[in-house]
């Protein structure tokens, strides 16, 4: 059986199209907002949602995300509640779900417990930004009997053995950092990324999705051309904390994720 | 036992390297490069003359008469680290990480700091080697340690306040990593514990492993034996580790390390990552961590910004499961009044991390013999400290 993941990329290539994969900090403000933001991103245009769950001490992301996780567990949201509420969406929707998870949580969680649970609720993948491929071991193995994808990420300044050796063990897709920094840094150079990804595609044939730094239309529309996905975060919750106050604030994010999915197919793709 | 950490910086199942990609290379390029230098002479001969030469090195150990008189038990030596220049052990990594950072030709460091003794150990570095250097402090520690910010601006460093979680030492890591991970093709981070990624565990501990190789040298003249016991405290461990790593193999030297006890346990308002935690990743490594059952980090409190910080160096953690170190803790109270003792019985004013050391002495001496003999490490001295000491007592100076 080929994963959710694996056939909307297979799809979306067969129509010529690039992957909008948004990302949410699920219980930013609340995991009701959050269910009701996924069902309306993927009806804007999003091909994959993104779950971050949020962790005390997020080493990879800016001040965005950073506030976004503090108000996630100012709202107690933690593993215990992102997976039902998971189960819930996906007698919604048949989007794929990937989560974004440091370590610690699914340690705590237990990884093995983990893995099952979060499968049965519906989720596809998994992203663990403070742990390299090389200290995957204990997960690699129950992710696997339970069917979830570990997607791994690759740095611009990752070397050609270690572009090898990520992509090797990347599924679903290869989540392409743009930038050496944090999220929501604003230092996108597509002439760098194009290079980059390049170079990974010679290695792999695992679509390769670029994030980091994408906040703009412009800027999706200008990566679509040269990966075969696009992942915005931080954009996405400055706008969610742009119209918090706002009773359509749902509707903004989402009038803002069309936004960035109209660009992205009018852009000529310049690979492949 | 056999050598720790392994190729993947393991001990045991501790340590490893949980850092984003971006600093992989990063860390490999300096696991590499510290095992270039480490065989190197010329850089090791450079390291000893700078010990020798600008730290001071070695430190005397002193024999504490009056306290040993006083508890009425073991005999009671002083490692005097407080006798470094820039007053703490700290230094000691930061200029082997400094002549690190010059071979590796990264104009720019940066560090994390708490109680500020390792930030003003790397201002003081990046000051001698000529070397731009940015410091991240947590705000509640900037306040209760006012006096070393100072003092790093005064030696030409950049202090950057960091107001996110509990403003302390754990979210000055969190922001120095965050600048790494920006900045890792120009930039060296000089970690100040036995913390974080593989190799900084390993590296750190080695370069301060020569207290204990001092002391080791310095107790076989003095008394023509080994000590019964070490005594440390324990932040993330690098002065702990620093005393006892020389000792690991003489297993009949006991080794304990003393950890925050804050409030007192029992009132959840502590740093004792033995007694409250369980295993877990922070910032790079697999260690006992203050944690919640959803793996989210605690806060933690302290009278000492030193060793208020939720996690312990990984080589401990290891050390401990084995059997070979073991680890208590003292309260704020407790730590307060060693501070006051040994300032009156020996004019030796400790750092309020060392006097956690010292109050488990005050404890344990007396119940040894007088024929037995106890190594404390004075890790710092308190001067940094004084403004606080008078702020806790209500006194304006």
């Amino acid at each position: 059986m080929t994963s959710r993941l694996d056939r909307t990329f297979t799809a979306l290539k067969q129509q010529g199209e690039k992957a909008l994969i948004a990302y949410v900090m699920a219980g930013d403000p609340s995991l009701q907002v959050t269910e009701e933001l996924v069902v309306a991103l993927e009806e804007a245009g999003a091909d994959v949602i993104e779950l971050g769950v949020p962790f005390s001490d997020p080493i990879a992301d800016g001040p965005v995300i950073q506030q976004a996780a503090e108000r996630a567990l100012r709202s107690k949201t933690s593993l215990r509640t992102i997976l039902p509420m998971v189960a819930r969406l996906r007698a919604r929707t048949e989007i794929p779900l990937v989560l974004m998870a440091y370590y610690n949580n699914i340690h705590a969680f237990g990884p093995e417990r983990f893995c099952h649970e979060a499968v049965q609720a519906g989720v596809d993948g998994l992203i663990v930004p403070d742990m390299p491929p090389d200290e995957a071991g204990p997960l690699k193995g129950p992710a696997a009997a339970a069917g979830l994808q570990l997607v791994c990420m690759i740095a611009p300044t990752s070397t050609a053995d270690r572009r090898a050796f990520v992509a090797s063990e990347s599924q679903g897709f290869i989540y392409y950092v743009s930038l050496t920094g944090i999220t929501g840094a604003k230092l996108l150079n597509v002439a760098d990324v194009e290079k980059n990804v390049a170079k990974i595609r010679k290695v792999t044939k695992v679509p390769v999705a670029v994030g980091f730094g994408v906040a703009t239309p412009e800027d999706a529309a200008n990566v679509a051309a040269i990966a075969d996905g696009v992942i915005v975060g931080s954009a996405i919750v400055k706008k969610m904390v742009a119209y918090q106050q706002q009773p359509d604030m749902v509707k903004q994010v989402a009038g803002f994720v069309r936004s960035l999915k109209t660009a992205m197919k009018s852009a000529p793709t310049k690979t492949r | 036992m056999g050598s720790v950490p392994n190729k993947y910086g393991r001990f045991g199942e501790y340590g490893g390297r949980y850092v984003p990609e971006t600093l992989m290379p990063a860390l490999l390029e300096l696991e590499q490069e510290y095992a270039r230098a480490k065989k190197d002479r010329r850089f090791q001969s450079e390291l000893a003359s700078y010990l020798k030469e600008y730290v001071g090195r070695p430190t005397a150990l002193y024999f504490a008469a009056r306290l040993t008189k006083r508890l009425g038990g073991a005999k009671i030596y002083l490692k005097r680290e407080d006798l470094c220049h820039t007053g703490a052990h700290k230094i000691n990594n930061a200029i082997g990480q400094g002549l690190l950072a010059k071979r590796m030709k990264k104009p720019r460091i940066i560090a994390e700091t708490g109680a500020g003794q390792h930030g003003v150990a790397t201002a003081t570095v990046a000051a001698m080697f000529g070397l731009q250097c940015e410091i991240y402090m947590g705000t509640e520690d900037m306040e209760r340690q006012a006096l070393n910010v100072f003092r790093m601006r005064l030696l030409g460093s950049t202090v950057t306040g960091v107001k996110s979680g509990s403003r302390t030492l754990k979210d000055a890591i969190s922001e120095a990593m965050r600048d790494w991970t920006t900045n890792v093709r120009t930039t060296h981070y000089i970690l100040g514990s036995v913390l974080g990624a593989h190799p900084y565990p390993m590296m750190i501990r080695d370069f301060q492993s020569i207290i204990g190789r001092e002391t080791r040298r310095q107790i076989l003249a003095a008394e023509g034996r080994l000590p019964d016991c070490l005594i440390a405290c324990v932040g993330g461990g690098s002065n702990a580790m620093g005393l006892f790593y020389a000792f690991i193999k003489d297993s009949k030297v006991k080794m304990i390390g003393v950890e925050a006890g804050g409030r007192g346990v029992a009132s959840g308002k502590h740093a004792a990552r033995f007694e409250g935690g369980k295993p877990g990743v922070l910032q790079g490594t697999m260690t006992y961590l203050l944690q919640d059952d959803d793996g989210q980090i605690k806060l933690t409190d302290s009278v000492s910004a030193g060793l208020d910080y939720a996690a312990v160096g990984p080589e401990h953690s290891y050390l401990r499961d084995q059997g070979r170190t073991s680890y208590t803790s003292v309260t704020d109270d407790e730590a307060m009044a060693a501070f006051d003792l040994l300032s009156r019985e020996e004019g030796i004013m400790p750092a309020l991390e060392t006097a956690h050391a010292i109050a488990y002495t005050i404890k344990v001496a007396p119940t040894m013999k007088k024929s037995q003999i106890l190594v404390v490490n004075l890790s710092g001295r308190g001067d940094k400290d004084v403004q606080q000491v008078a702020k806790l007592r209500r006194i304006t100076l």
